[in-house]
């Protein structure tokens, strides 16, 4: 994604997003929301700028700061599709859907040209920043069901408390394990 | 007693409504697990019953759990490649590039040509090798109990062949490095690779004349398990379950990473996103995996010998950031997510596992099918469990 579009993107969500919900832009493009602000930046990305694709959800815990992070990476699945189908981002979408004689069809790979608008299939980053103390972040799982394990894993490895997750628990220890273990001051039990 | 009866819906997007029981039973829940009847690793899932038709299913994971990224934290970046090659021990080539790729990304660094060919050349070859044994363990699944996977085993080990040629051991190759690969590959590898290219459609061609057109396959798999494309993109789905799905998107063509940008080949894709349409999609994409590589030996002919690493600093210790790479591996997208502290070890080390992530959607694809069919519909994701547990 090049600067420009970053910028354009940026431009954008300070339009619709309250005032100061962005908190920084990092020098990687990551955007650093205010977590308030992360459900409706969710929804303007997924709805209107089509990244409707959330690849991954990672934990971070920044002792040091105090603090806890979520970084979401974003791609516009759609887009990027098109843009194979028919060498363009904006081109029409690739007819699919089902026919009886389930014969694959071969998606023309053409010569998938990189024109200008190319960038924005992302990936969008954005960083939510909570205390540690009071870890809690809303979860995206409504609007991209590909965080549902992904948040219950961060939940099981550092704690992260995601306001309005389904069916937030442990996903690989065990229920009655007490601690988080990629928390940065996390010390193992003597074997 | 309590008799709790439950409306089976259709399901939205499913063609075939499914059946509604007019027998109701009690619900019952059912246990399978944690060793799946196949080999996929050990795998749980409770199951909620009415009769044979699943009403829920819920995947309990962590039977495999390791502590990788844990582990990865207390390591400098060069010590993790190994704990690479066992998060999906089918493809260790292509977790090693996922990875080597975001510390490059990180720190910068470029890769000769000549070590991109044969990264691309490693790649493929999983990919192969990786569709060839899924199809193998689907009819496993299925109860065509081990010839199928018989076979497929059999032309696995001439690829096991190449790849111990090149790096030294057959599964965990451990070969691939910051900038480059660890070893040029020795002068027997490309004759003995083109063998390979040669005798590999004849065996495609003989398994799909048994198999793809085969009755019982058919009726077993048509249908069954139906994931659509919006589903499937919601769900965070990638690889060929995305693609069986219709949708062709293929990070090879989009990120472009590595050489395939410059490299021919078209990406398949299903129609019904049912778990034939994924059996068909893996012998596709072998295919087109076979076509790439037939492309890329000329092009590691025209490179240099011996130019298999580019400059990378004697230690490792890149710039305090964050970085995110991607690849295209056999399962999905591959991803891994670095962030450095200026020390030599990574203060994040996140895997994004695709068969973590293609798993989210089985208890809604299972729903509504019978017992039987789970068994296949989660064979036909293709996920290892040391890549979802890590």
């Amino acid at each position: 994604m090049t600067a420009e579009e970053l910028q354009a993107l940026r431009t954008r969500l300070e339009e619709t997003l309250p005032d100061g919900a962005i908190l920084e832009v990092q020098e990687s493009g990551a955007l650093v929301l205010r977590p308030d602000a992360l459900l409706e930046a969710g929804r303007l990305l997924r709805d209107e700028e089509g990244f409707d694709y959330l690849s991954n959800v990672s934990g971070v815990d920044w002792l040091d700061q105090n603090e806890f992070e979520v970084v979401y990476h974003l791609y516009a699945l759609r887009r990027g599709e098109r843009m194979l189908s028919t060498g363009q981002p904006d081109g029409a979408p690739l007819a699919t859907g089902p026919s009886p004689e389930n014969q694959l069809s071969v998606a023309a790979s053409a010569e998938a040209k990189r024109v200008s608008a190319e960038g924005m299939l992302g990936p969008v980053v954005l960083k939510v920043r909570v205390p540690r103390d009071n870890p809690v972040v809303p979860s995206v799982a409504g609007l991209w069901s590909s965080a549902l394990f992904q948040e219950r894993e961060a939940y099981d490895m550092f704690g992260l408390q995601f306001e309005g997750h389904p069916n937030l628990k442990r996903i690989y220890l065990w229920d009655e394990f007490a601690d988080h273990p990629l928390r940065k001051d996390y010390v193992p039990e003597e074997a | 007693m309590t008799t709790e009866t439950v409306e089976l819906e259709r399901i939205p997007g499913k063609d075939v409504p499914v059946e509604v029981e007019d027998l109701e039973t009690e619900e019952i829940t059912v246990n399978i697990g944690p060793q799946h009847p196949s080999t996929h690793g050990v795998f749980r899932m409770m199951l909620r019953l009415q009769g044979e038709t699943v009403v829920n299913l819920e995947p309990v994971l962590g039977y495999l759990h390791r502590c990788q990224e844990k582990l990865a934290e207390g390591h400098t970046y060069l010590q993790s490649i190994p704990y690479t090659d066992r998060l999906d021990y089918v493809c260790s080539m292509t977790n090693n590039h996922a990875y080597v790729l975001a510390a490059e990304k990180l720190a910068g660094i470029e890769v000769p040509r000549r070590a991109e060919c044969i990264r691309v050349i490693m790649d493929e070859l999983t990919r192969v090798m990786n569709h060839t044994l899924l199809v193998g363990f689907l009819l496993n699944d299925m109860g065509a109990w081990l010839t199928p996977v018989q076979y497929a085993l059999r032309e696995r080990e001439k690829i096991l062949d190449l790849f111990e040629m090149a790096s030294g051991s057959r599964m965990m190759c451990n070969y691939m490095r910051f900038g480059g690969v660890a070893h040029d590959l020795p002068e027997e590898f490309l004759p003995l690779l083109h063998k390979v290219l040669a005798d590999y459609p004849v065996f495609l061609d003989e398994y799909e004349r048994l198999l793809t057109t085969n009755e019982v396959l058919m009726s077993r798999c048509k249908y069954v398990g139906i994931l659509p494309p919006d589903e499937a993109i919601a769900y965070g789905v990638t690889g060929p379950v995305l693609r069986a799905s219709g949708v062709a998107y293929d990070i090879r063509k989009v990120d472009r990473y590595s050489l395939y940008g410059e490299l021919d080949f078209d990406v398949p894709v299903g129609t019904v996103g049912d778990v034939y349409d994924r059996y068909v999609q893996r012998v596709y994409e072998a295919r087109q995996s076979l076509r790439i590589l037939e492309q890329v030996t000329p092009m590691l002919q025209e490179t240099p010998p011996g130019e298999i690493m580019g400059e990378v600093p004697r230690r490792f210790k890149p710039d305090a950031g964050d970085a995110y790479g991607r690849i295209e591996s056999p399962k999905g997208e591959l991803g891994f997510y670095l962030i450095s502290d200026g020390s030599d070890k990574p203060y994040r080390w996140r895997v994004r596992a695709p068969s973590f992530v293609n798993l989210t959607p089985l208890g809604e694809m299972c729903r509504g099918h019978k017992v039987a069919d789970i068994i296949i519909i989660f064979g036909s994701l293709d996920v290892t469990m040391a890549e979802v547990d890590r």
